[in-house]
């Protein structure tokens, strides 16, 4: 039985892999890595396709996968945006802790209902990146710098909301965002969900075309009559809820605000998918689900160094391989000199 | 007045104010030992942020120099440990950091990738390797460094004394404060932030320049790496996580414009003393939180960043009218 779900499995990958060839799709790329990487599993770690059905639940190590990776998926769909106008955003992870502070404070010491909660916490990402838009779109700092502001400062208010303290709280409507299941992981649902929305936001209407056009050249975009002040602008705010959403799924899977530890490092962790999904980092043409696809390869890689018994302290290493290789593939020069061997064979 | 000096000057008049309020806030404040405890303690910190001056005038960026430090500190800690003598780790250290930021520079030129991109990869590559070496703090217990390092001190007056830690900083900021104003080196970092292209066709050797200043920078943070042994007598693989962070923005504090083509190190060494003073400030204070350094730099951050945004403004009006 397992190992039809297995054959079918890789026969629909395989399928997938030679319809996006074909169609030449950017989102080819990283999941044929993401193949390779199950490839690898398939012989030499069986788990790693084990699924239990209990309670109703979902379990096993695929499912662990997508559960990890949706927090890092969610923050990847603001940051691609952001990328795709030219921009970055460092701050990110500092706005996790905001978020989550801002839910645990409101639940425990003002003992709000949760949906408040989750509102307010939505809304304190909201500001975060209305500031961070402000800051590049209106006063025209370069992003990298208008962003490491808040990141800086970021963690200091999360602290300061809590108070130093970290905030456990256990009302089970918040704790449902992070560790509830409907058959699989809500987290996973979550980042569906969001994705579905940015996707039909930007594909569904004309916003994807000023978002590429303003990355592409802000100056043309400008003449032909495009607010870029205000696509920039809303991308930042954009990339601030996300990110709010990430806090709130993290935070609430720990059940409590460690404003020191949210989202430390995943800044980084978002732009890598970005880039592994093969938007360029100077901005232009966006590929949301190849950024899915690239946060569920980071995490579906850490996941097989566990497995392989690898010291969690020594996965810095491949993770600093993989940027690389990604890094590589898309350079001008490596380009061009395998169009040349493709030419010469 | 040239915009250069213009925010030197607001940076050092910032200074000021924080020694002034310390001196009016604290009783013991204004003496000789804080400050040589400044500069001992942040010894590591602007040792750092040299090195990162160089590159982000060069209109580059280097995420890496906090997993080098932490790798210096780990592999001097171990080799000692194993019954290496330390001069001769701390060599191999800085040959390592030195290469290591090499091949960071010949990446970033050769395959004309983003610095922020390739030193990410570095930083967790060297994070990393850190852990390989050893994964737990480490010791360092060698006649060499309990006493003759402990022995390397300046006596100034009275009991106080200049450490050597401050020693090697004040010698890194005397050496980078030279060769970035008065060599070609230092000449060709300048044109490279200002305009890569036109560099290009002065003739400024673009690709090789590139590379030499990441090794500066890897070598500026392997030296700090040794800095911080001197100053722990320990090494530790996950010390220092965020400190590129911090040295980004002593550089910044400085009056060094991110953008690159303008900066300078005694602006980066008195970005270094502003965020000391901040950390003493609190430490003085004893009932403020450490999370109000946190908000403190980053409104100082933006103060400076918008105080650049708009003397660059109005030099770009100026120059269009």
């Amino acid at each position: 039985m397992r190992i039809v779900a297995i054959a079918v499995f890789w026969a629909i990958l395989l399928a997938l892999l030679y319809v996006l060839r074909r169609n030449r799709s950017v989102v080819f790329w990283p999941l044929l890595a993401l193949s390779c990487l199950l490839l690898f599993n398939l012989f030499s770690t069986p788990q790693f396709y084990q699924l239990d059905w209990r309670d109703g639940h979902l379990y096993g190590v695929p499912i662990d996968i997508i559960n990890h990776a949706s927090k890092v998926g969610i923050l990847a769909l603001g940051m691609t945006l952001v990328i795709a106008v030219g921009g970055i955003d460092l701050s990110v992870g500092a706005v996790m802790a905001i978020a989550g502070a801002m839910m645990a404070y409101m639940t425990v010491q003002m003992n709000m209902p949760p949906w408040y909660c989750i509102a307010a916490a939505l809304v304190a990402g909201v500001i975060a990146g209305m500031w961070n838009g402000f800051l590049v779109a209106i006063m025209g700092i370069p992003p990298m710098v208008a962003t490491l502001i808040l990141m800086v400062a970021g963690r200091g208010v999360a602290q300061l909301i809590t108070d130093g303290q970290i905030i456990i709280f256990n009302n089970p409507t918040l704790t449902f965002i992070g560790n509830g299941f409907i058959v699989i992981p809500f987290p996973f649902i979550l980042m569906l969900i969001m994705f579905a929305l940015t996707w039909l936001l930007t594909k569904g209407t004309a916003v994807g075309f000023l978002i590429e056009s303003v990355g592409d050249n802000e100056v043309a975009a400008r003449r032909a009559g495009v607010n870029s002040c205000l696509v920039k602008f809303l991308v930042y705010v954009f990339c601030g809820f996300c990110a709010a959403i990430a806090g709130l799924v993290q935070t609430s899977n720990i059940r409590s605000a460690d404003a020191n530890n949210i989202g430390l490092n995943l800044e980084l962790d978002a732009i890598m998918s970005v880039v592994i999904g093969g938007t360029a980092m100077t901005g232009g043409r966006f590929y949301l689900a190849s950024s899915i696809i690239g946060a569920l390869l980071i995490q579906a890689l850490t996941t097989t160094m566990y497995a392989k018994d690898v010291s969690p302290v020594v996965a810095p290493v491949p993770k600093a391989l993989v940027i690389l290789a990604v890094c590589l593939l898309q350079s001008e020069r490596v380009k061009r000199y395998l169009a040349s061997r493709r030419e010469a064979v | 007045m040239n915009r250069r000096y213009l925010t030197l000057l607001i940076t050092a008049a910032v200074l000021v104010l924080l020694f002034a309020c310390g001196g009016v806030w604290f009783n013991n404040f204004l003496r000789l030992r804080i400050i040589v405890n400044l500069l001992g303690d942040n010894a590591f910190l602007g040792i750092t942020a040299i090195g990162m001056t160089f590159v982000i005038i060069s209109g580059g960026i280097d995420l890496s120099v906090a997993s080098v430090i932490a790798f210096t500190s780990i592999f001097i800690a171990q080799n000692v440990y194993d019954g290496m003598h330390p001069l001769l780790a701390m060599a191999m250290a800085l040959v390592i950091g030195f290469l290591f930021g090499m091949t960071q520079g010949w990446i970033i030129s050769y395959f004309a990738l983003p610095p922020f991109l390739v030193t990410l990869a570095g930083m967790f590559f060297a994070r990393g390797v850190g852990f390989i070496v050893n994964d737990i703090s480490l010791a360092i217990k060698h006649p060499f460094y309990s006493e003759t390092i402990r022995g390397l001190v300046i006596p100034l007056s009275g009991r106080i004394r200049l450490p050597v830690t401050a020693q090697c900083f004040l010698l890194f900021v005397i050496v980078g404060t030279f060769v970035l104003g008065y060599t070609r080196f230092g000449r060709y970092v300048y044109a490279i932030g200002s305009n890569e292209a036109s560099a290009r066709l002065m003739g400024v050797p673009v690709d090789r320049m590139k590379v030499w200043i990441y090794a500066l920078s890897g070598f500026c943070a392997a030296a700090a790496g040794i800095v911080v042994t001197f100053y722990m007598q320990s090494g530790n693989s996950s010390s220092f996580v965020g400190l590129e962070m911090d040295a980004i923005a002593a550089a910044v504090i400085g009056g060094t414009l991110l953008t690159g083509g303008v900066g300078g190190v005694p602006g980066t060494l008195m970005g270094v003393l502003i965020l000391g003073i901040i950390q003493t400030l609190i430490t003085f204070h004893g009932n403020l939180n450490n999370w109000w350094a946190k908000i403190f730099i980053g409104a100082l951050l933006f103060m400076f960043i918008a105080i650049q945004q708009l003397l660059s403004r109005r030099l770009a009006t100026r120059a269009a009218g």
